[in-house]
């Protein structure tokens, strides 16, 4: 026996309940599988909370429109004797859904802008972060931090490794180590294709583009490690090229980049010195 | 005798004028020489599906690659190779042109004439096409590019990538583009000049529409980036610097040009997918479209502002925050006609009653998916957002709901609507469905997860990735899902094989449709229609079942057969 209305419309509701008991289930088990990563840096916090307040509306959206179309699909199945209604249009009903639409987006464009300093602006270094030593530079589109103490650090995508820069010259790769509750600035470039540094706990990614500098910032507030990798398609190994952000507290920063300093000074003496000796006993002769 | 002479002078007189009427060519040659339109449309159909399947070979061997963590199935360069391939071939092999195709075959159909302005020409279009994807695919017995679909620069530069793989890809930008032009061309010449008398804009049915905005958005955007890929050219072989930051040029430059044309490109895929839903809803609702004159005008303004926000592709590069917020608002407001559109289907499908059938099931399905990827684009939009989102699986999310969502389930719902007209035979319902509800739901098993593989941190165009809980599992659904939804794909390349000789003959109209290529027979002839009605609405078909209807009841009002007086 085909099944009749009565039948179709609760199998259609049960199905539909289903549908939206597994998602809620789904939701609960990865709360996070809905929302950026964050916990890092508070501009990534700040991303996430922008994220979710568009979330809410765009869920909102997707059950009205996609509501409608389930309902509209069962309810009106043709069925003998029902006549389908000839509307070609309503005026006022389609001016009316079309404000309705900017409507959101104003919304949306609103909270955008009220969270973008937040996200964009690099944050004060907080008292216990690290002080001597710290430069000041701003660029065009990014202010220095209030109160002018942050760690400029320089960041150099390369084929497939990143290297970093510190004000007193030493270098690293691959793990950047930082103070914790010191706000660092990164001005990130390329030395042969375009790459993107992205730790995605730490903020947004931004892009190494060959022959300009990109700038980016993070704060982290407690000692941890956050990693990442290059979001940007940059030859066959690509997916091996990771980046790391160390956090650890400001006076094993202070004796890290120190140490570091001094084993690549010692290094750089040590071949300066095996150069003179192989230039003092000249090969072949 | 002199009234008499005059009259015969001055009225119009009915008169039958017999033309010598060549048989038509048959057997395969035919199919080398055609001008024929619907010829070349079936060409055009069969030769980008074989592209969509390899297209589709291409995916599931990545998926078969990030279906576990840290897989050797492929390595690397092969990887690279693939996704450059497979995104290379659906754009430019398989979505743009296949819309050409159906545009070829339905366009002169659906406003009445008898080819296409030019049909020569549009021979030509096609064989372009074709020597196109051959010199494309001829890669594979060489280098294959592996710069991936945007071949951004300094990767595909002549000093990371010397082998011939992306130029093979310029050829193929070159020949591929020089087919859409030309296409294009034709198409607007066609629905300006050739339209049936009494057809005026606010007739011409929605997806004539479509194909009037993807001509004109083809003609504005594909000569962009034939400048850009001869740029390239001349850059990887001729000496020049244009993309060279070392020479004093810019790889951002080479990233605004391609998106000048790869936003509108996404359109260009887009609208007419949206005039087949158009066609499709009122048929099935057997109902007139809600808001004819809004859907039109919200194609053209889809159009003009899809010129204006490629640059939200570019969100994480050195761009300073004012053009940010520029490419972002106006990224926002493409929403707003997108938005209408999908609001006028609603109201379209509501209080009709619904036929149910394979065609509408996909332009329902169009609009429940569709609908996921124009909201993730508006998050994708605001721009410290996409910081976190793009270049993740997030972006190959939406991109897919997008693509696949609006485009290919376009594409479907037009093979079984079409495919009637086009074969004379009915493609089986059954097997319809079973493709509809694999494909629906493989779908979404392959594409929602990968939103939330973008957002735990996983980007793109990665080979292989770490053994991290989280992103194994949405991998491995993503991986069964697109086998499920390659079933679904091959149950409907099944059904069209299974049907052209065997289907049920489906007769001139089986759908009760609209609009004029129901007016003649399936497949119709050489010169399509013997007689071209006057149009009088957008619903022509509708008027002439109506005035059919009241002549069998004795009115003849309106027709050629009307007496002087009306029998009782």
């Amino acid at each position: 026996m085909p099944p009749g209305p009565a039948t179709r419309r609760a199998l259609a509701l049960a199905l539909l309940a289903a549908v939206a008991g597994s998602l809620l289930l789904a939701a609960a088990a990865f709360a996070d599988a809905l929302t950026p990563e964050s916990g890092g840096s508070p501009n990534a916090g700040d991303i996430d909370s922008l994220y979710k307040i568009a979330l809410y509306i765009a869920a909102v959206v997707f059950v009205a429109v996609e509501g409608a179309l389930v309902y509209a699909l069962i309810k009106f199945r043709h069925r003998r004797g029902r006549v389908a209604a000839q509307i070609r249009g309503n005026t006022s009903l389609e001016i009316g859904w079309t404000v309705g639409a900017a409507l959101i987006l104003i919304v949306l464009t609103v909270f955008t802008f009220a969270k973008l300093n937040a996200i964009k602006d690099p944050a004060r270094s907080s008292a216990s972060g690290l002080r001597a030593g710290a430069t000041l530079e701003a660029s065009v589109d990014q202010p220095a931090p209030p109160g002018g103490q942050a760690l400029k650090i320089a960041v150099n995508g390369q084929q497939y490794i990143w290297r970093y820069t510190y004000p007193n010259g030493a270098f690293a790769y691959d793990t950047m180590v930082v103070p914790v509750n010191t706000t660092v600035t990164l001005d990130i470039e390329a030395q042969d294709v375009i790459h993107s540094w992205w730790i995605p706990k730490l903020g947004g990614k931004f892009d190494a583009v060959p022959g300009y500098t990109n700038h980016t910032w993070f704060k982290i507030p407690k000692p941890g490690v956050y990693d990442g990798q290059c979001a940007e398609l940059c030859g066959r190994n690509h997916a091996n090229m990771v980046a790391r952000v160390k956090a650890v507290p400001v006076a094993d920063y202070q004796r890290w980049v120190a140490q570091q300093k001094k084993l690549i000074d010692a290094a750089n003496q040590a071949a300066v010195a095996q150069r003179k000796t192989l230039n003092a006993t000249p090969s072949g002769s | 005798m002199a009234v008499t002479e005059y009259a015969l002078r001055t009225l119009p007189r009915p008169q039958v004028v017999a033309h010598e009427v060549t048989r038509e060519r048959r057997g395969w040659t035919s199919w080398f020489t055609t001008t024929d339109h619907k010829k070349i449309g079936i060409l055009y159909l069969y030769t980008t599906f074989v592209f969509f399947l390899l297209g589709g070979v291409e995916a599931l061997l990545m998926r078969i690659q990030l279906g576990t963590p840290e897989n050797t199935f492929l390595d690397p360069a092969t990887y690279n190779q693939l996704f450059t391939l497979h995104g290379t071939t659906m754009i430019f092999l398989f979505v743009v042109p296949i819309f050409a195709g159906f545009a070829n075959y339905l366009v002169p159909l659906m406003i009445g004439a008898r080819d296409m302005a030019f049909p020569r020409l549009n021979a030509l279009s096609y064989w372009l096409l074709l020597f196109g994807g051959i010199v494309f695919y001829a890669s594979l017995f060489f280098n294959p590019p592996e710069a991936g679909w945007t071949t951004y620069t300094p990767l595909s530069s002549n000093a990371y990538l010397p082998n011939g793989g992306i130029d093979a890809w310029i050829f193929l930008i070159h020949l591929t583009g020089l087919s859409s032009i030309l296409g294009a061309i034709n198409f607007i010449a066609t629905l300006f000049n050739m339209r049936a008398p009494g057809m005026g804009w606010s007739r011409i049915p929605l997806f004539c529409w479509a194909i009037l905005t993807y001509a004109i958005m083809i003609l504005t955007a594909l000569p962009v980036i034939a400048g850009a890929v001869t740029l390239l050219l001349l850059d990887r072989h001729f000496g020049t610097g244009f993309f060279d930051p070392s020479a004093g040029g810019s790889p951002l430059l080479w990233q605004h040009l391609f998106w000048f044309f790869g936003h509108p490109e996404v359109y260009i895929m887009a609208l007419p997918a949206f005039g087949i839903v158009s066609e499709v809803l009122p048929v099935f609702a057997r109902k007139p479209i809600f808001g004819y004159k809004a859907i039109a005008a919200s194609t053209v303004g889809i159009a003009f502002l899809s010129m204006l926000v490629w640059a939200h592709h570019m969100f994480a590069t050195p761009t300073s925050t004012v053009v940010l917020a520029f490419f972002m608002l106006t990224s926002f407001l493409i929403a707003v006609p997108t938005g209408v559109k999908i609001l006028n289907w609603l109201a379209t499908l509501w209080r009709g009653t619904i036929h149910p059938k394979t065609a509408l099931l996909f332009s329902a399905g169009l609009i429940g998916v569709f609908t996921i990827g124009g909201i993730s684009g508006i998050l994708l939009a605001i721009f410290p957002v996409d910081w976190q989102l793009t270049d993740t699986y997030f972006v190959v999310a939406h991109l897919h709901y997008v693509l696949f969502g609006a485009s290919v389930f376009g594409i479907f719902s037009a093979i079984y609507y079409w495919f009637p007209k086009m074969s004379g035979r009915m493609l089986s319902e059954a097997l319809g469905k079973l493709s509809f509800w694999l494909v629906l739901v493989g779908f979404n098993v392959t594409f929602l997860v990968q939103h939330s593989l973008g957002l735990s941190g996983m980007p793109r165009r990665v080979y292989e990735y770490p053994a991290n809980p989280a992103w194994s599992t949405y991998n491995l659904i993503s991986t069964i899902g697109s086998f499920i939804l390659a079933a679904g794909v091959l149950v409907t390349a099944y059904n069209v094989v299974r049907s052209v000789k065997r289907g049920a003959i489906a007769g001139p109209d089986p759908w009760k449709g609209n609009t004029l290529e129901w007016f003649t027979t399936s497949p119709p002839p050489e010169n399509n229609f013997d007689l071209i009605p006057r149009i009088r609405s957008v619903e022509p078909m509708k008027d002439i079942r109506r005035r059919v209807e009241r002549a069998t009841e004795g009115d003849y009002a309106g027709t050629p057969a009307a007496p002087e007086r009306a029998p009782v």
